[in-house]
């Protein structure tokens, strides 16, 4: 259940921005959420949708982006494509793989009404 | 001063509490584009750059119309009232900058503090009742306290409490890990006096799953991941992320493997697949096989009391080299040595 907390989390980033920006609703929000992010972006999106209730971000669009992971092999010295940690790399076997995008869970931006 | 946790930590705004482990900030971006969009840095100090605004105020009961209310005291005709805000916030940044103030206290304090993770009745508690008795004989000055997560009860701090090491409980409620936050506030709690010559070795017990705890840095040096023999040899392929966040593999309850269909060989090539750094030790807490090389290992990373094994060299085996680091560097200098050789051609 921690796409709960990470909900809580991202609510808590788009209050604290409300907070400074003055505005009063979402009405588009972007998140991004990497495959090797460790979330479900299913399972993200209902969290985030039962967490807006009654806030600024309630009736938002929840857009979440989740970018392709990808590696680079520390031994054939390439970047490659993965679907998963542990997967090895597709050239060499070597499992050695050190990740360079797919890991990112953040909110990218957002579209508000000032009123 | 930090603003999150008032602790001393003075690092410049644009580092943030980086100590020894890095974290995956993300920083917004260079200033280069227009002026509809509102950003904001990742930084403890928090600076908004106000480019514009339309925002008008409407008095309700005269009809007066105020377009000095925005955020900019200016309206600008032809923007819209809805405009767009780029964030690009780590969603675990709150987190982070707990974990790093927890990280500084405990640096501070010459603290070792070890994240213990596993699956629900993998011995944790069992082990970490056996570890600090085995600590008091063997290093009787060195203090040991643990923090207990759980969702409820207080059942493992009072078993820690019986041992005479102290503890604190935290019950998640409907958590299913502890965070950077929650540890940060029982830290005071937990060594109340004199906290500047703590020392030692904080134990923090997770709450039992394989899945969560790994997303949530706490501020500690190493997760150590137990994995007991009961439990199937192939949980590192089952559950990468945690496998893969850990440092030290314990396979517990080897005193049991005559009974199971375990393949020790077997469990540890996985472990290896997923994090090929991974460290791995062997033991029983309950019939003390292997006590002693976990001993070791947790002396070591203290760093300041010497092994008990026979080189009797102690040192940190918690910097360990980063392999990547290592990789390019040797890819540099194969390069050096070739445009010397195409050089010299």
């Amino acid at each position: 259940m921690h796409e709960m907390s990470l909900a809580g989390s991202i609510l808590r980033v788009v209050e604290a921005a409300a907070e400074r920006e003055h505005f009063v609703r979402v009405t588009l929000l972007r998140i991004e959420a990497g495959a090797l992010a460790g979330v479900e972006a299913g399972a993200l999106r209902f969290a985030l949708e039962v967490m807006a209730q009654d806030t600024c971000l309630q009736g938002a669009r929840i857009d979440i982006d989740t970018p392709p992971a990808a590696a680079w092999c520390m031994q054939c010295c390439t970047s490659v494509a993965m679907l998963a940690r542990g997967d090895p790399c597709e050239h060499c076997g070597n499992a050695q793989l050190q990740p360079t995008s797919g890991t990112e869970l953040r909110v990218v931006d957002m579209m508000v009404d000032d009123i | 001063m930090c603003a999150v946790c008032g602790c001393a930590n003075t690092a410049p705004a644009s580092a943030g509490h980086e100590h020894d482990h890095p974290h995956p900030h993300e920083h917004a971006h260079p200033h280069k584009h227009k002026h509809e969009h509102q950003h904001e840095h990742q930084h403890e100090h928090q600076q908004v750059h106000a480019h514009h605004a339309d925002h008008v105020a409407v008095d309700a009961d005269s009809g007066d119309m105020h377009y000095g209310a925005g955020p900019a005291r200016v309206s600008v005709p032809g923007i819209s009232q809805a405009r767009a805000i780029r964030l690009e916030q780590n969603v675990l940044a709150e987190n982070n900058r707990h974990a790093s103030c927890n990280r500084h206290s405990f640096a501070e304090r010459g603290m070792l503090a070890l994240n213990l993770v596993s699956s629900p009745g993998s011995g944790k508690t069992t082990l970490l009742c056996a570890t600090i008795a085995a600590l008091r004989s063997r290093a009787n000055e060195l203090p040991v306290a643990v923090i207990e997560g759980d969702q409820q009860t207080s059942f493992d701090a009072d078993r820690i409490r019986a041992t005479g090491a102290a503890a604190i409980q935290i019950n998640t409620g409907k958590g299913c890990h502890l965070d950077a936050q929650m540890v940060g506030a029982a830290l005071p709690r937990l060594y109340p006096g004199a906290i500047a010559d703590a020392g030692g070795v904080l134990f923090i017990e997770n709450v039992g799953n394989l899945v969560c705890p790994a997303l949530w840095d706490l501020g500690e040096a190493a997760k150590v991941v137990i994995l007991s023999v009961t439990e199937g040899e192939d949980k590192p392929l089952k559950y990468p992320d945690m496998f893969g966040a850990a440092r030290l593999m314990v396979l517990n309850k080897t005193d049991l493997l005559p009974h199971l269909q375990f393949d020790v060989a077997r469990c540890i090539a996985y472990a290896r697949r997923i994090n090929p750094h991974i460290e791995v030790l062997q033991l029983s807490a309950t019939s003390g096989a292997g006590m002693d090389a976990w001993l070791d290992w947790i002396m070591a990373a203290h760093g300041g009391v010497p092994q008990a094994s026979a080189d009797g060299n102690a040192h940190s085996i918690l910097r360990a080299p980063d392999p990547l680091a290592a990789r390019i560097a040797a890819l540099e200098a194969e390069l050096a040595a070739l445009k010397r050789q195409g050089g010299a051609a």
